[in-house]
Order: C-alpha cells, then sequence, then structure tokens
C-alpha cells in the first residue's frame, strides 16, 4: 500500500468514527435559536458583571455620599477633592459634568445607583446558581432513592411531597426565616444553629434565601426525578445492566442518573426565573440580604418610598431584575425546545 | 365523584393538624414574647407575667395548642396581642375578602387574556402574529409584579394622574362576604392591583394554551379534518379547544398559589389591606395566633383551590376516573 | 446432539402483587404471569416459546433469569440452583446466562457510546485493562458484522438492525453459553429478520450457544428452533420437536395459532379448516378456572371448567396439557 493510499485509508476511518453525542446534537439545535442565544448572552454578560464588579462600578456599593443623595440620572455634583481623586473610573465624563457623574443616579443616602446594581447582579446570579444547585441536588437525590427503592419507601417519600405540596409553604418559610434572623441576631448555644450563623456569614447573609428558595422548588424536581426514574428503570437497558451482574450504584449512577440529569436541568434552567423573583420578593419584605449588601428587591424597598419623586430608584433596579430573568426565560425556553426531540422540528 | 371528593376532603384533616401544628411550634420557638415591651420601653416583670397568664401563655405548650385547636373547631381564631380589643376573627374578616377579590379577579383577568391570545398564536403558527404574541408573553412573565406594580403607579397614578395609587376601594362588608360592590370607585382603585398580578398569568396561561393547541391541531385527525375545508376547519377548532384547554387547567393550582405570592408583594406595594400584607407586617411582632390562623386560613384556600383544580380536571376530561 | 439439559425449570411461577394503600400499601391481588411451568433446554439446542402477547413470554424469560424473583419454583442451570444461589453466585452465573431484548431503541443506553456499551460487562465483571477492553469490543463488533470504527457513536445513529447487533455483541462480551433471546426480530423490518435470525445461527454454531427463543408467532420460531413450547395465559400449554408440533399439533390453542398461520400452498390453503379463536384474552389476574383457555376453546366440556388439565407426555417427547387431546 502506497504512503498516499494509506492516508486516504486514514482519513475516511476518521470520517467514520466521527460521530455527535445526544449533547452536541442538542447544542446544535440550540444555537439554531437566535433569541435562546441572545439570552444566553445577556446571561454570560451579566455573569461577567457579577465576577467583575469592582472593575465595572465607578464607586463601591456602599460608599455613602450624603450631600450628593438622590442625584437624578446622569446629574453631576462637585465633591470633596479627595474623594473625586481615589474614586473616578474609566467613564472618565466630560468636563463640564465633572468627574462625579451618577450614570443612574444615587440613592437616599448618596449611593451610586448604577455601582450598587451591578453588584446587585451578584447577589441574583448566585441565588440562582445556588438555590438551583440546593433543589436539584436534594429533588434528584430524594426522587431517584424514591422511585429506585419502589414499593411502601416510594409511597412514604411521596406521601410527604404531597403533603408539603398541600400547604402554602412561602407564609411558613417567612416564618422560618424571620425565626432564623431573629436567632442568630440573639446568638445561640446550640452547635448547628452556630454552624447554621456562620455559614450564614459566609453566603453574605443569603444562606436563608437559598435554604427558603431551595425548599420550596426542590419539590417539583423530586416528583420530576422520580417519575423519570421510574420509566427508565424498566428501560431495557437497565435490565441489560442487571443481566450482566451490575450493582445498584453502577445502575443508579451509570444509567439512571445521567438519563435524568438532563430533564432536571432544563427544568431547572426554566425555574431559574422564579429563584430570582423569590429572592426580590423576600428581600423587598426585608428578609433578604443584610444591608448595606445590595439586592435588586431591596433597593426597590428602599426606593419605592420616594416613586413620585425619585421614580429611577425604582425602575433602574426593576429593569435590571426584568432583562435577567428575561434572559435566562429565553434561554430555558431554547434549552427546552432543543433537548425536547419529541419537540423538534415542530417550531 | 362525591365519594372522591370526600375522600380527598378526609384526606385534608390530618394534613391541616400537622401544618397547624408546624406553624405553632414555630411562631412559639421564636426568641422574645410579646410582650417585651411596651413602645420602646421594656415591659415591667410582674406585668408582663400577668399578661403571659392572661393569654394562657405560661402554660405548656402543649396545653396551648390543644386550646387553640379547641378554640379553632368553635370558630374562634385566637386573641390579638397588640389590640386587644379586636381578635383574629376580625383581622380575617377585614382582610380575607380583599385578598380573595384581588386573588379572583387576577385569575379571571389571566384567563381572559391568556386564553384568547394562545388560540390567536397557535391559529397563526409561525406568522408574525405568533412572534409578537409570543415574544410579549415571555416579555409579561419576566416583568414581575414587584417591577410592575411600581411601572403602573409611576405611569398612571402619577404622570398620567388617572387611577388611585393606594387602597382598595370597597370596604366589609360585602355581599355574600366576597362579592364587592360594582362601583366605579371600586374598579379604577383594582385596576392596577389586578393587572399587576394579572398580567403575567395571562401570559403564562397564553403560553400553556398556544403549545396545547398546537399539540391537538397536529393530531391527525384534525389535520384530514382540516384539509377537508374551512367550514370543518372551525367546527374542529371548537372541538380541540376543548382538549387543549386541559393542561391550562392544571396550572390553575400553581395559579392560585401564585396568587397569594403575588398578594404578599402587591398588597404591599398598592397599600391594600389584605391578608398577605397583615401577614407581612406581624413578622417583626410575636402575634402567635394572627400568624397561625393566616397560615391556616392559606393552607385551606390552597387545599379547596387544588381540589376544585382536580375536580375541573375530571370534568373536562372523562377519560379520568376518580373512585 | 447431547440430551444433558443445560436449563431446567421446575414449577416455576412468578405472580405480580396488585396493590393499594395511601400510606402502606396492601396486596389486594396478583398478576399471575407464569404459573407452574416446568420444561428443559437442552445444550445446544433453540428452545422457541411461542404465544400471545401478554401471555407471560418476557416473565418466563426474566424469572428464569432471576431477573425477576420466583413466586415459586426452581431454576437450574446445569446442576446449580439460580433460584437460591447467593448474590455472589449469581453475580457469577450472569457470566454464563444472557439476554437479548426486543426493542432495539430501549435497549441502549442512549448516553452511552457504543463502545462503552459492549465494554459494559467486561467492566462490571472486572475483566482486562482499559486497552485490553477495548481490543475485545472492536472484535465483538467485527463478529456481528458491525464497523469497530463505530466504536464512539451513540445508539441513536444506527439503524433498528445494527443496534440490535449492538446489543448481541453486549450479550456475548462474557462468553455465555445460554441466551434468552427476547422477540430479538419482532420489532425489525422484514428484510432485516432474516438477517439478525442467520446471525444468531452462526453465532450458535460457532460458540455452540443454547437460546431460549420467544416469538410471538409460530411462523417466526419455525426456522430457528429445534423445540417448540406454547403459552397460554402463563401455562405452557404443549411443547414438542418442531416438526412434531407443526404436523401434529395436539392442543387446540396450538392448533387455532397454527391455522392462522398461511400456507404458502394455495391448494392445501383453500382446502384448510380454520380455527378462529373468539372472545379476548381472559386477564392475568383473574384467570378461568380450571383449563384456562376453556373460555375460548372450541372443543371444551364440562370437565374443562373444573380441573386444571394435568401436564403429560402424550407422545415421546410431546408433551400437553389437555384433558381431550390424545
Ligand atoms: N413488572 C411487572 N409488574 C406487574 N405486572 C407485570 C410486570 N411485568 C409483566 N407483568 C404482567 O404480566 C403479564 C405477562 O407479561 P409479559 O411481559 O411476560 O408478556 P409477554 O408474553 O412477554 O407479552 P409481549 O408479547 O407483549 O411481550 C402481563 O399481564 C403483564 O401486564
Ligand atoms: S382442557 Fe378442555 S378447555 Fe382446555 S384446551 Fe383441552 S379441551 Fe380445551
Ligand atoms: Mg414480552
Amino acid at each position: 500500500m502506497t504512503a498516499d493510499k494509506k492516508l486516504e485509508k486514514l482519513k475516511n476511518a476518521k470520517k467514520i468514527g466521527e460521530s455527535r453525542s445526544p449533547m452536541q446534537d442538542a447544542m446544535r439545535e440550540f444555537r439554531r435559536s437566535k433569541i435562546a442565544v441572545g439570552g444566553m448572552i445577556v446571561v454570560v454578560f451579566v455573569a461577567i458583571l457579577a465576577i467583575f464588579a469592582p472593575v465595572f462600578s465607578p464607586y463601591g456599593f456602599e460608599v455613602q455620599n450624603l450631600r450628593n443623595n438622590r442625584a437624578k440620572p446622569m446629574e453631576g455634583y462637585d465633591i470633596t477633592e479627595t474623594y473625586a481623586e481615589e474614586k473616578c473610573h474609566w467613564y472618565e465624563t466630560p468636563l463640564e459634568w465633572g468627574c462625579t457623574v451618577f450614570i443612574a443616579g444615587s440613592d437616599a443616602l448618596g449611593r451610586d445607583l448604577f455601582s450598587r446594581i451591578v453588584y446587585g447582579t451578584r447577589v441574583s446570579l448566585a441565588v440562582a446558581l445556588a438555590a438551583a444547585s440546593v433543589s436539584l441536588m436534594i429533588g434528584l437525590i430524594y426522587g431517584t432513592v424514591s422511585g429506585y427503592a419502589g414499593g411502601n419507601v416510594d409511597n412514604l417519600m411521596m406521601r410527604l411531597v404531597d403533603f408539603l405540596y398541600a400547604i402554602p409553604l412561602l407564609p411558613i418559610i417567612i416564618l422560618m426565616t424571620v425565626y432564623f434572623n431573629a436567632v442568630s441576631r440573639q446568638g445561640s448555644e446550640s452547635p448547628l444553629m452556630i454552624w447554621l450563623i456562620g455559614l450564614d456569614k459566609a453566603a453574605g447573609g443569603l444562606l436563608f434565601v437559598f435554604i427558603a428558595i431551595g425548599a420550596l422548588n426542590w419539590l417539583g424536581m423530586a416528583r420530576l426525578a422520580r417519575g423519570q426514574v421510574l420509566s427508565y428503570k424498566e428501560k431495557e437497558f437497565v435490565e441489560a445492566a442487571r443481566a450482566l451482574g451490575a450493582e445498584n450504584g453502577h445502575i443508579i449512577f451509570k444509567h439512571l442518573i445521567p438519563n435524568v440529569l438532563g430533564p432536571l436541568l432544563i427544568a431547572e434552567s426554566m425555574a431559574i426565573p422564579g429563584y430570582i423573583f423569590l429572592e426580590a420578593v423576600l428581600s423587598f419584605i426585608g428578609l433578604g440580604v443584610t444591608p448595606p449588601t445590595p439586592s435588586w428587591g431591596a433597593m426597590i424597598n428602599e426606593g419605592y418610598s420616594g416613586l413620585r419623586s425619585n421614580p429611577h430608584l425604582v425602575l433602574f433596579p426593576g429593569f435590571a431584575l426584568s432583562t435577567l430573568t428575561l434572559a435566562f426565560n429565553f434561554m430555558g425556553d431554547g434549552l427546552r425546545d432543543a433537548f425536547d426531540t419529541r419537540l423538534r422540528g415542530r417550531n | 365523584m362525591t365519594k372522591y371528593i370526600i375522600r380527598r376532603l378526609l384526606m385534608a384533616i390530618p394534613v391541616i393538624f400537622l401544618m397547624i401544628l408546624a406553624t405553632f411550634v414555630l411562631v412559639q420557638a421564636m426568641p422574645g414574647g410579646p410582650f417585651d415591651a411596651v413602645g420602646q420601653k421594656s415591659m415591667p416583670e410582674h406585668i408582663r407575667i400577668l399578661l403571659e397568664r392572661r393569654y394562657g401563655l405560661d402554660k405548656p405548650l402543649y396545653e396551648q395548642f390543644f386550646r387553640y385547636l379547641g378554640n379553632l373547631l368553635q370558630g374562634d381564631l385566637g386573641p390579638l396581642f397588640r389590640q386587644p380589643s379586636s381578635s383574629v376573627n376580625d383581622i380575617v374578616a377585614q382582610t380575607f375578602p380583599v385578598s380573595i377579590q384581588l386573588g379572583l379577579m387576577s385569575v379571571m383577568v389571566g384567563f381572559i387574556l391568556g386564553i384568547p391570545l394562545g388560540i390567536i398564536a397557535a391559529l397563526n403558527h409561525n406568522t408574525i402574529l405568533d412572534y409578537v404574541t409570543t415574544f410579549l408573553a415571555v416579555i409579561s412573565v419576566s416583568v414581575p409584579t414587584l417591577v410592575l406594580g411600581p411601572i403602573l403607579i409611576y405611569t398612571f397614578g402619577v404622570k398620567l394622574d388617572l387611577l388611585p395609587i393606594a387602597f382598595w376601594g370597597a370596604d366589609p362588608p360585602f355581599t355574600l362576604g366576597f362579592l364587592p360592590p360594582l362601583t366605579s370607585t371600586f374598579f379604577r382603585h383594582a385596576a392596577m392591583p389586578v393587572f399587576s398580578i394579572g398580567t403575567g398569568m395571562a401570559a403564562g396561561i397564553a403560553r400553556l394554551t398556544r403549545a396545547g393547541l398546537l399539540d391537538v391541531l397536529s393530531a391527525d385527525y384534525v389535520r384530514t379534518a382540516r384539509a377537508k375545508g374551512l367550514q370543518e376547519r372551525v367546527v374542529i377548532v371548537t372541538h380541540a379547544l376543548k382538549n387543549s384547554l386541559i393542561p391550562v387547567v392544571t396550572i390553575l393550582g400553581p395559579l392560585l398559589a401564585g396568587a397569594v405570592t403575588g398578594s404578599f408583594i402587591t398588597e404591599q406595594i398598592f397599600a391594600l389591606n389584605g391578608m398577605g400584607r397583615r401577614f407581612v407586617n406581624s413578622i417583626g411582632q410575636r402575634e402567635y395566633f394572627l400568624q397561625t390562623s393566616l397560615v391556616l386560613v392559606y393552607g385551606l384556600l390552597l387545599i379547596s383551590g387544588n381540589l376544585l383544580v382536580d375536580v375541573l380536571y375530571a370534568w373536562l376530561d372523562p377519560r379520568i376516573r376518580y373512585d | 446432539m447431547t440430551t444433558t439439559p443445560l436449563i431446567r425449570v421446575e414449577n416455576l411461577t412468578k405472580h405480580f402483587p396488585i396493590t393499594r394503600g395511601i400510606i402502606v400499601q396492601k396486596e389486594v391481588g396478583a398478576v399471575q404471569a407464569v404459573d407452574d411451568i416446568s420444561f428443559e433446554i437442552i445444550q445446544g439446542e433453540t428452545l422457541g416459546l411461542v404465544g400471545e402477547s401478554g401471555c407471560g413470554k418476557s416473565t418466563t424469560g426474566r424469572t428464569l433469569l432471576q431477573l425477576h424473583k420466583p413466586t415459586s419454583g426452581k431454576v437450574f442451570y446445569k446442576d446449580i440452583e439460580l433460584s437460591t444461589a447467593s448474590n455472589a453466585v449469581m453475580r457469577e452465573m450472569r457470566r454464563n446466562i444472557q439476554i437479548i431484548f426486543q426493542d432495539p431503541y430501549a435497549s441502549l443506553n442512549p448516553r452511552m457510546t457504543v463502545g462503552s456499551i459492549v465494554a459494559e460487562p467486561l467492566e462490571i465483571h472486572n475483566i482486562g485493562t482499559a486497552a485490553e477492553r477495548q481490543e475485545r469490543v472492536k472484535e465483538l463488533l467485527e463478529l456481528v458484522s458491525l464497523n469497530p470504527h463505530f466504536i464512539n457513536r451513540y445508539p441513536h445513529e444506527f439503524s433498528g438492525g445494527q443496534r440490535q447487533r449492538i446489543g448481541v455483541a453486549r450479550a456475548l462480551a462474557l462468553q455465555p453459553d445460554f441466551i434468552v433471546c427476547d422477540e430479538p426480530i419482532s420489532a425489525l423490518d422484514v428484510s432485516i429478520q432474516a438477517q439478525v435470525v442467520n446471525l444468531l445461527e452462526e453465532l450458535q454454531e460457532e460458540f455452540g450457544l443454547t437460546y431460549l427463543f420467544i416469538a410471538h408467532d409460530l411462523s417466526m420460531v419455525r426456522h430457528i428452533s429445534d423445540r417448540v413450547a406454547v403459552m397460554y395465559l402463563g401455562k405452557i400449554v404443549e411443547l414438542a420437536a418442531r416438526d412434531e408440533l407443526y404436523e401434529n399439533p395436539l392442543h387446540p390453542y396450538t392448533q387455532a395459532l397454527l391455522s392462522a398461520v398461511p400456507i404458502p400452498d394455495p391448494v392445501l390453503e383453500r382446502k384448510r379448516k380454520r380455527v378462529i379463536l373468539e372472545g379476548d384474552v381472559p386477564s392475568p389476574a383473574n384467570p378461568p378456572s380450571g383449563c384456562r383457555f376453556h373460555t375460548r376453546c372450541p372443543i371444551a366440556e364440562a370437565v374443562c371448567k373444573e380441573e386444571h388439565p394435568e401436564w403429560r407426555e402424550a407422545v415421546e417427547g410431546h408433551w400437553v396439557a389437555c384433558h381431550l387431546a390424545k
């Protein structure tokens, strides 16, 4: 065989060996939807804002400037020399404005609204990520155990889910958050509480928001996971694995979870807007982040009383909140359509 | 069916019991008590003890709980510590109708706007009309009450000065306990709160209606019928509609729950004297009975809402049999 | 051909409980999917197992492999009783007994590549290094006439027949000597069925395999089987060598099934009598008393309703369960 022919054969072999996983297929489908890709770009952009918040925000989110409070957007004030020298950043404004322009105005304490909105991305994204992980983990484990065990175990576990579905969790979660906040203010002796309070500090006062949102949303995930496990565990490839002598761990980790994870991740991506809303709601009623950490919900709450004269204090954080959820919604819809092969080719 | 409903109601009893128990224990476990302070000063020890004895708070927890349960069975939701002259019953009687009117009207707006929009989108599948409707729906799902409320207030209340920006336009007592007076004042006050919850619902409903109708329309029997001509197509669409609405009914449950969440915010934003606002305002206080009883009322609402959904579902979809 | 039985099934019964209850489930009945069946499979032969949908063929195959725990009865592989074997013993046994499934779509994990699917048995039993496994997988793919370059592809990129071959390769990986073929060709196009049957026959010859070959009509098993068993509602009603069964069916149910198989000769086809079965198959949760076939049997008599027909050897090597069969 000549070298040329060999090479050609190799090339052909490569072609035959080429392959696309279901994942790659779906991603190709996803990329075809412009709106979904647009949503993803916005989400990525917001993530970059969150990571590099100090770079993008001209002032610190907690820096007060009481003389310049409630500044309108794009209004500038003369402030002390030292302040100007230290804090002026990349958006050097035209000379007539000086360098103290608040592009989005300032709040009642004279804090730069734009900087606070930029830092607020951190809270929203952290909640989105953490709550999604919490509810995904709990839902996946709970649902998989329930579905795989079957029988009475399954029955009991699902009755608990039914119970939690039947009661109004939000007010109860609110009370739990109040309880936790009160105890952590007062200090506690129980090691569990001390540990939780420490954890809460580490999470920037958001621990209970994570727990609350996760706790509210794992139920649906558990039901979904269980349903998936039930249908997959009867599938013949699982039976084949058992016929080969596979143990439960092998079946669960190799066959069930990889198949169940996809639908759960899609469900999570569609649930994220809800998580972001809920954090805003909790912060709005004063149960979210601890001040001065900026959360969009808390900012709406702070600005709300002055809506009449300073609407920007509410409208800008509201706009940010809506933009991010809109992006997540578009992205989630795109993911669902791309992965739901039943829908493929329809829209 | 009656048997099914009765069984569901019986099953709700332990659920309600556990819910009350959990809430009662939780509120009582909060550090501090209702009589720790008068205004800014701390309450003298002996008066505090006296007051606590008066409300039975010195008794063991289980005794308090069963006394509360006993009173509940007689329709007594318990006392208010902050306003001894009125009781939790009075609060619920004032706030419940407001929340119910707000919730029901929002759900109605959701359906009245959502279903036609969903139908229009599905019947004009893949046309500009479809895209615009779908796009608008996603946008309104993405603007929560928390944002839409202030936008509405600023636009219609402040700038245009068309609608009142706060308070509910009617006070109890109502006809049948919850039917609002059909006055223009009432509707002018209700417009913005109802829309701030209702548009999000409408968007969700429109999306579901569209998906459901597309599903049915792509079924073979509908396709063949459509090929036969417009007249039949109209018939089929009306038939198809009933089937495609089944999934819409299923979200009634989450919708009702959503109306509860929404009311927490909306009542706050529009300063409505509803249960949600009362509940949120009480969280800093130690109003044990008020908090437990409001959770109970929410629970009853949720349970009956879910039951209603299941009954509706069975009625729409004859394949489902409950026995 | 030797006559040592490789597999022996004695009074095998599998009932699936029907449960009800809100919190704790009570048993309120049972689906009698397989009820008291006995047969042997001889080393190197193919035993065909035929019956209508839902009569318990798959359950027989799976219970035999201990994928379902038998309600009662025994299964022997050579002289080892599988039904009471410990987990460790059973795990070893699984190298010898394997299964091929009906649905070529459901039987392969969509998230695994062909290579990892075929290598899975080797991994489970810790056979070889990763490189050795890879080599073995390629050999196996070649054995079932698939291009070994396909190793990194996913199941959805293959046709039904190709997928079925992947399933065969997986079953062969541990070098078993007995394979349950649960309707391996029913879901395939007619043009491909013959290919897969031929492949199975070639493999049988090459490795001396023994098959339990399940199908839902008699024409499908005729070609491949040495002996054929006919099942009705959880019971085996007749079992005989292939030619004997097709030429001299004793059980009315077998006769009815055979009369539904078209005969290629038009003269014979016109002359023969057709037995049309009336009524539906009764529910296995509540099977008829006596002979389970009596509700549909064209020649049933009073005794059929009362007494179970005995499983007897009517002619040498020809077993039947019917009061009236000669
Ligand atoms: N895991 C199970 N749980 C409960 N009932 C079952 C289970 N598996 C099978 N059955 C029931 O047992 C009976 C026999 O089923 P089986 O799958 O063995 O039939 P089959 O002869 O293989 O039919 P088919 O030709 O459709 O594959 C059926 O009534 C079926 O509903
Ligand atoms: S035993 Fe009776 S009912 Fe059963 S097959 Fe024979 S004749 Fe028919
Ligand atoms: Mg079968």
